[in-house]
């Protein structure tokens, strides 16, 4: 019988009999050294990586201190100068398209290894991030040969050598962003995976080597800050791309001042989904629910602000609430599962200290009754009401499954209220009004704006932020500029 | 008796003194004094952000076919006033012959932007063939508010070629003058009378070194061009608009080449996606 009011819900089980994947079809190594100049390179150290789920070791794996990291530009130089560098666009393309089948191939492995590391749950890996990951290679795979007439009146050269740092909330997929285009350049690669998840970007060095990518091309060196550290601020780097907070983003600004380096940066965000009441709301709920409840929310771009016109308000809360109740919590490699595990226990403290500050400033907290697993780490998913702009959780970005609610009356205010932050990586609006739509992502100060939709990611399509979000943009032709020299 | 000029700042459409009440003393050739020119103050570098940011709205949302006949107006009232700027460029030393090819590639860099004000667009947009079942495009936006450090030596052209991109794309500008500041503010005339809303364009004269730190400090600056091959000038740049993540455009100290990707330099893209579907 369908009930009309929330009530206690087991996130464990929910209704369903639990329907895990298998893991039994593919290898993970016990440990994995560093991939530079197309060898495995021991690391004079090694740090674990383990699925925050269960809590579980799954690899050791290679931290690489100054004198790997110079080992492995020192090899991305010599294939710029070499082999890398003096392949044709046309036969570079090739190489990208035999990547992007071997990604294809594995994909089912990509995406058990991608929520055993991450905690994301299967249903995203395998749907999204892996095929979107296949799908990147592709796409710039095509680009490799026709430059030229990408941007017209220049003649556009690769940088040389770029050092890459990305996050652990996409693993793979932030590894095929940067990746891809770099090599459809022309550049060579020194990529730094993300510390608690960095297992799918050493297989993807074994596909690379796999597709006979010749030697230095691409070098993985796994590790922490540190690592990263000398790798952006290593003299014979001519490029640096990152993503990752806005602080950190600001510190890699800092550190390459004054230098030649060319940078790109995709930092944090606090996107507003603005829902009018002319919306269709079933459809808008689940935009809401996908927005910010899609990869527990560890998303730079999720939909953490929501703006409900106020005649509609009480009627979208309730329906949000009713659906969020139906959200499964728990095993991320069940398929079944809506929200996988929060990817560190560092992160989750993180989320709840902001959870904690918005009660304490008088934000109502709402989440759906029920039991979280034992072992791991999880966050319910939750919503707040009775938000203030001023509030930390209204400010900040809390990088978890956590709502915060506003209502508005007319357009102008929502706009307000909406670009009155630092941040302005993406937004969303909700009606059935299409000068409406255009009124508000035209208004919206964000490098994203998806209208009656959200959370939608394309190799076509340029990301990235306006403001404190980030500078310049990754994927589509305008992308292809942050890797070349006009 | 000649009747001589006060050179005074470029402010919101107004010509405010320094509220510092500092000048520069400007000398020709021979030594003598050609005009106590204003000596901005960090503070009227804040109320140029201020202007600039009021103007920056409206001017982003005029139509493109607006500003290209504004930037075309601009280029008919500095023909109009020729002889003026040639007299002063030769009073600060520059030969006749120079002078008339100064203000002549001035005028030419401004019709030339003003016919990009309708196309740019175009040439830098794009419609997605994205997968899924969505209409995405994406189009380039203004940055902004933009802080331009004009070019140190030359005259007009270093000047105009920094700032015609930098409008035509709609945004406002707050520029530091070079060592000519005469000429600048004479040129802040020739925008005064060109259909230029106040504040879209403000001219500043004073110290490099005193006025690049606040350029790259201010909150509600989107973006600097930086004309200068001082490294360190550069580099205190970058550092300090790390803060709120400025765009910075850094060019040498010498007249930018036409274009169209200068004025890409100060445009944000923005991808929307709408669903296709009944």
């Amino acid at each position: 019988m369908a009930k009309t009011e929330p009530g206690p819900h087991n996130f464990v089980f929910g209704n369903y009999a639990p329907a895990p994947e298998s893991k039994n079809h593919f290898k993970i190594k016990k440990s994995y050294d560093l991939f530079i100049g197309g060898k495995w390179v021991k690391a004079p150290k090694q740090f674990e990586t383990s699925n925050p789920a269960t809590g579980e070791v799954i690899a050791k794996v290679g931290e690489a201190g100054k004198k790997e990291v110079g080992q492995a530009v020192k090899a991305a130089r010599k294939a710029f100068e070499g082999e890398w560098g003096q392949l044709s666009g046309a036969e570079r393309g090739k190489y990208l398209f035999r990547i992007a089948r071997l990604i294809q191939e594995r994909s089912r492995e990509l995406a058990v290894v991608e929520s055993m590391d991450g905690g994301k749950p299967i249903r995203e890996s395998r749907d999204v991030d892996i095929p979107l990951v296949a799908a990147h290679f592709f796409y710039h795979a095509g680009w490799a040969d026709k430059l030229n007439y990408a941007f017209p009146g220049v003649k556009p050269k690769p940088l040389g050598v770029v050092g890459q740092v990305i996050p652990w909330n996409f693993p793979l997929l932030m590894a095929a962003w940067k990746i891809a285009p770099a090599l459809a350049c022309g550049n060579t690669v020194v990529l730094k995976p993300a510390e608690t998840t960095p297992l799918t970007a050493l297989k993807l060095a074994e596909i690379f080597e796999d597709a006979g990518l010749p030697p230095g091309t691409v070098n993985i060196v796994t590790g922490a800050g540190e690592t990263g550290q000398a790798l952006i601020e290593h003299p014979d780097v001519d490029k640096v791309a990152f993503t990752g907070s806005t602080a950190v983003g600001k510190a890699i600004r800092r550190a390459i001042a004054g230098t030649d380096k060319k940078f790109t940066l995709e930092l944090g965000g606090k996107a507003a989904n603005i829902v009018f009441e002319d919306a269709p709301i079933n459809e808008a709920v689940e935009g809401i629910v996908s927005g910010i409840f899609f990869n527990q929310g560890h998303v730079c771009c999720a939909g953490s602000r929501l703006f409900v016109q106020e005649s509609i308000a009480d009627k979208v809360i309730k329906k949000l609430k009713k659906r969020m109740e139906t959200l499964i919590v728990g095993d991320p490699l069940d398929k079944n599962t809506d929200i996988g595990a929060i990817n560190s226990a560092e992160q989750l403290e993180r989320i709840k200290a902001l959870v904690k500050a918005g009660e304490k400033e008088g934000a109502c907290i709402w989440q759906p009754e029920g039991r979280l697993p034992r072992k791991g780490n999880w966050f319910k998913p939750t919503l707040f009401t009775e938000c203030a702009q001023s509030h930390r959780i209204v400010q900040e970005e809390i990088f978890g499954p956590v709502l915060a609610i506003q209502t508005f009356r007319t357009p102008q205010e929502a706009l307000e209220k909406a670009n009155n932050t630092p941040y302005g990586l993406s937004g969303g609006v909700w009606t059935d009004k299409g000068s409406k739509i255009f009124k508000m992502t035209t208004g919206l100060k964000a490098g994203v704006v998806w209208a009656n939709t959200f959370n939608k990611f394309d190799p076509t399509s340029p990301f990235g932020g306006y403001k404190e979000s980030g500078i310049g943009r990754e994927g589509g032709v305008h992308g292809l500029a942050a890797y070349l020299n006009f | 008796m000649t009747i001589k000029k006060t050179y005074k700042l470029f402010i919101g459409g107004k010509f405010p003194r320094t509220e510092s009440g500092r000048v520069l003393d400007v000398r020709g050739k021979d030594g003598e004094l050609l005009a106590n020119a204003s000596w901005a103050s960090r503070k009227d570098f804040r109320e140029a952000v201020v202007a600039a940011r009021k103007a920056s709205g409206g001017w982003g949302k005029a139509s493109a076919y607006l500003k290209g006949q504004i930037l075309y107006r601009i280029a008919e009232m500095l023909e109009g006033r020729r002889a003026q700027f040639v007299v002063e460029l030769v009073a600060h030393g520059i030969s006749e012959e120079r002078a008339e090819k100064d203000v002549s590639e001035a005028i030419d860099l401004l019709v030339h932007y003003g016919g990009w004000s309708d196309k740019y667009q175009a040439l830098f947009s794009s419609a997605n063939p994205v997968a899924s079942s969505h209409f995405n495009f994406s189009v380039p936006e203004p940055t902004g508010v933009v802080g331009i450090i004009a070019p140190r030596r030359g005259s007009l052209p270093e000047l105009v070629s920094a700032l015609a991109p930098v409008i035509v794309g709609g945004n406002s500008a707050i520029v530091l003058a070079g060592e000519n500041a005469l000429t600048a503010i004479t040129f802040a005339e020739v925008l005064s009378t060109s259909d230029v809303p106040a504040g879209v364009v403000n001219i500043l004269t004073g110290k490099r070194a005193e006025l690049i730190p606040e350029f790259a400090k201010h909150m509600d600056v989107n973006a600097v061009l930086l004309c200068s091959n001082d490294k360190d000038e550069k580099k205190l740049l970058d550092l300090e608009s790390a803060e709120n993540l400025k765009r910075v455009s850094h060019q040498k100290d010498a007249p930018l080449k036409e274009s169209p990707y200068h004025i890409l330099d100060f445009q944000e893209v923005k991808t929307t996606w709408h669903p296709i579907g009944v």
